[in-house]
């Protein structure tokens, strides 16, 4: 009996033993955690999901927002960080950081106009610029009626409906704006949230998809996955090349083609206004952060383990969600970067190339 | 056996060690109430403090200025809390407008007028409505309330007052469906089942020897209500009203959803706008960089202050309401 007793006491010991070395050991490194970014957060959760059952290791991601995952990876409470916007290289520097791309997404704009359906409407950047600036307010404006001879346009006020709240979408979408209007770059900018000249707010990709859907003339901007998932009328763009392109995931895996990887220094990449003849010009690549220097060296394996677990397996998962993954030339930059850039406390590559 | 049976003064008073144990318990729970009731005031305290510490570099950037400014981008890092002050005090009117004539007359009717067999569904079904979260209001706002508002209400309103010479500037605009009314409508539909239950409750302790002598000497129902139920319940309706305010200017969920967050300030009612609250909500989570955050969190203070102005005045305006007391009207 007393036996018994003193051998439930060192089991209870034991487990909390365990609980605490969880931390330290690699063989029981059970979860990792990660927080940040909205815009791929059904990705993260999916493929979180598909790893859990493959190998038993939980991914618990948090989709608490950009800047919320900005400041819990600096304070080091989450394994990763993740980001819609790319940092600067000052600010990475700054806090020990190292970035790299995890998956791309887009942003379509939608209208809901009587009797326009899926990409009949086309409209090009200028007058997209101009129709957000406010300066174009009629839906039978001449400026887009130029571009749509073949599309009975009705005397309809136009409403912009925008995100109310901060968000990497909105990043995306006026960085956009900023590289092909200068008035947009002069006078509003780019950021997660701006001074909107004009139109409604909807709070969330869900929020400007009801409102669009709600108000009769109304355009607005969201992710392509909600653009698929509410059947809603994407329009045609410009882009750089001067085609008129339909959003698709081959258009955007496009514009993503044709970006410079190589070039750009700790992976700042925008991949608006991308050259190419089927680029699509409004594609964003989402961003993951983790500290240069791991205190632990067995959580930061496992965490890239599950990032490399997903370049490898994590395409087909995300297509039919309206992302795609990067190009295969990209993803060896990324894991060249993790050798090099990586390191345990004791100077040794955490993820060294086999 | 008889020794027992014979009362002394010991059996009539607690023994002395039953009191001291009654007076450990008596200092015990006179301590307890005490701590409780001074910890309201130090938490309140400390939310002022954090508050006031979180909204420093706001304070110190703009000053003043904050109050007044209907900017608010955050690409330059200039903020200002005017267009949020005006909507959370509009949205909040418009319920109160709409929701103490509704409530009041529904207490009224519930006390005075109502059928015996009809006063517990109703108050019953007032409870419910008052327990239902509001997340529920703001989407029942948008995906029910918005669409019938633009398409059969708000055109017929614009056309008809819409060419008044100054009420007609409220209610110009596109027939969006959401915006400042819109968001101030499903507010005073949130805020009546409060207010309601409350005067309720206080209409119901009016003593029945008060009104049945003011019927005796035939007062009508009004006269009964204007002069006896009124001027006994008036701290406890006030009391009410400022419940159902104070949650019209705090609501977020509801109001996000149908005002349309845009911040712009704009004399039309049907024009969306933005509230403190809702402000907050949408943009804390994304905010990063010192003075973003500052400027969300002196927001919160506002709302702090405005609700504590509203409070003072309400106080104000009982002890006045005293004063008067037993004056001729």
């Amino acid at each position: 009996m007393k036996m018994m007793k003193f051998d439930a006491v060192t089991k209870l010991f034991v487990l909390i033993g365990a609980c605490i070395g969880a931390q330290i050991c690699l063989a029981n490194v059970k979860e990792i955690a990660g927080a940040g970014a909205t815009f791929p957060y059904p990705v993260y959760a999916k493929w979180a999901a598909a790893y859990q059952t493959e190998t038993g290791i939980k991914c618990n991601y948090q989709s608490i927002g950009s800047g919320g995952g900005i400041k819990q990876i600096k304070a080091k409470t989450v394994d990763f960080g993740a980001s819609d916007a790319p940092l600067s290289s000052e600010e990475l520097d700054a806090a020990g950081l190292m970035q790299f791309p995890m998956v791309m997404g887009a942003v379509v704009p939608v209208v809901n106009l009587k009797g326009v359906t899926a990409n009949q409407l086309k409209l090009s950047n200028a007058v997209l610029a101009d129709i957000y600036l406010g300066k174009i307010r009629q839906w039978n404006d001449p400026r887009i009626a130029a571009e749509n001879p073949d599309i009975k346009l009705p005397s309809r006020a136009i409403t912009v409906v925008h995100r109310a709240d901060g968000s990497g979408t909105t990043w995306i979408f006026t960085n956009f704006l900023a590289k092909v209007s200068a008035e947009w770059k002069r006078n509003v900018g780019n950021a997660k949230s701006v001074a909107w000249p004009s139109g409604v707010g909807g709070k969330g990709n869900e929020g400007v998809a009801s409102y669009v859907e709600r108000v009769k003339g109304g355009i607005g901007y969201v992710e392509y996955a909600y653009a698929l998932q509410n059947q809603m009328a994407t329009v045609m763009l410009r882009n750089r090349n001067g085609n008129f392109v339909a959003p698709s995931i081959a258009s955007f895996q496009a514009a993503a083609a044709n970006a410079d990887w190589m070039g750009a220094k700790d992976f700042y990449m925008v991949l608006t206004d991308q050259p190419g003849e089927q680029s699509w010009p409004i594609v964003g690549a989402s961003f993951i952060l983790i500290h240069k220097t791991q205190d632990n060296i067995d959580s930061a394996r496992a965490t890239l383990e599950f990032f490399d677990w997903a370049y490898r397996n994590g395409a087909k998962m995300v297509d039919d969600l309206g992302y795609f993954t990067l190009p295969e030339k990209v993803i060896d930059l990324v894991r060249s970067a993790w050798a090099a850039g990586i390191v345990g406390p004791a100077g040794s590559a955490v993820f060294p190339r086999p | 056996m008889t020794g027992s049976s014979i009362t002394t003064p010991a059996d009539q008073h607690p023994s002395e060690a039953t009191r001291s144990r009654f007076d450990w318990r008596n200092t015990f729970f006179a301590g307890f109430s005490y701590v409780s009731a001074v910890s309201v005031l130090l938490i309140l305290a400390a939310i002022i403090i954090s508050l006031v510490v979180g909204a420093w570099p706001s304070i110190k950037e703009f000053g003043l200025a904050f109050l007044t400014s209907t900017e608010w981008n955050p690409v330059t890092e200039q903020y200002g809390a005017a267009v949020a002050i005006f909507g959370t005090l509009v949205t909040s009117l418009i319920a109160m407008v709409i929701g103490i004539p509704v409530s009041f007359g529904i207490a009224l009717f519930i006390t005075e007028l109502c059928p015996n067999w009809l006063k517990r569904p109703i108050g019953t079904a007032i409870e419910l409505l008052a327990a239902i979260p509001s997340i529920i209001y703001g989407m029942w706002g948008l995906f029910v309330f918005a669409p019938l508002f633009s398409e059969r209400v708000q055109p017929w309103i614009s056309d008809t007052l819409g060419d008044w010479a100054v009420v007609g500037a409220l209610f110009q605009g596109p027939p969006l469906g959401i915006g400042m009314f819109t968001a101030g409508l499903i507010l005073a539909i949130m805020v009546i089942p409060f207010m309601t239950a409350v005067m309720r409750d206080i209409f119901e302790v009016v003593p029945t020897v008060l009104k049945e002598s003011a019927y005796g000497v035939g007062a009508t129902t009004w006269e009964v209500t204007r002069y006896i139920i009124l001027p006994y319940t008036k701290a406890g309706v006030v009391g009410g009203i400022m419940l159902g305010l104070g949650r019209a200017m705090g609501e977020t969920m509801a109001v996000t959803f149908v005002i349309g967050n845009a911040n712009h300030l704009s004399a039309s009612l049907f024009m969306p706008g933005n509230t403190i609250s809702s402000a907050i909500a949408n943009q804390f989570t994304e905010a990063d960089g010192v003075l973003y955050t500052s400027a969300l969190i002196e927001l919160g203070l506002i709302l702090f202050c405005v609700s504590f102005v509203v409070l003072a005045l309400s106080k104000l305006m009982l002890m006045r309401m005293a004063a008067r007391e037993g004056k001729a009207t």
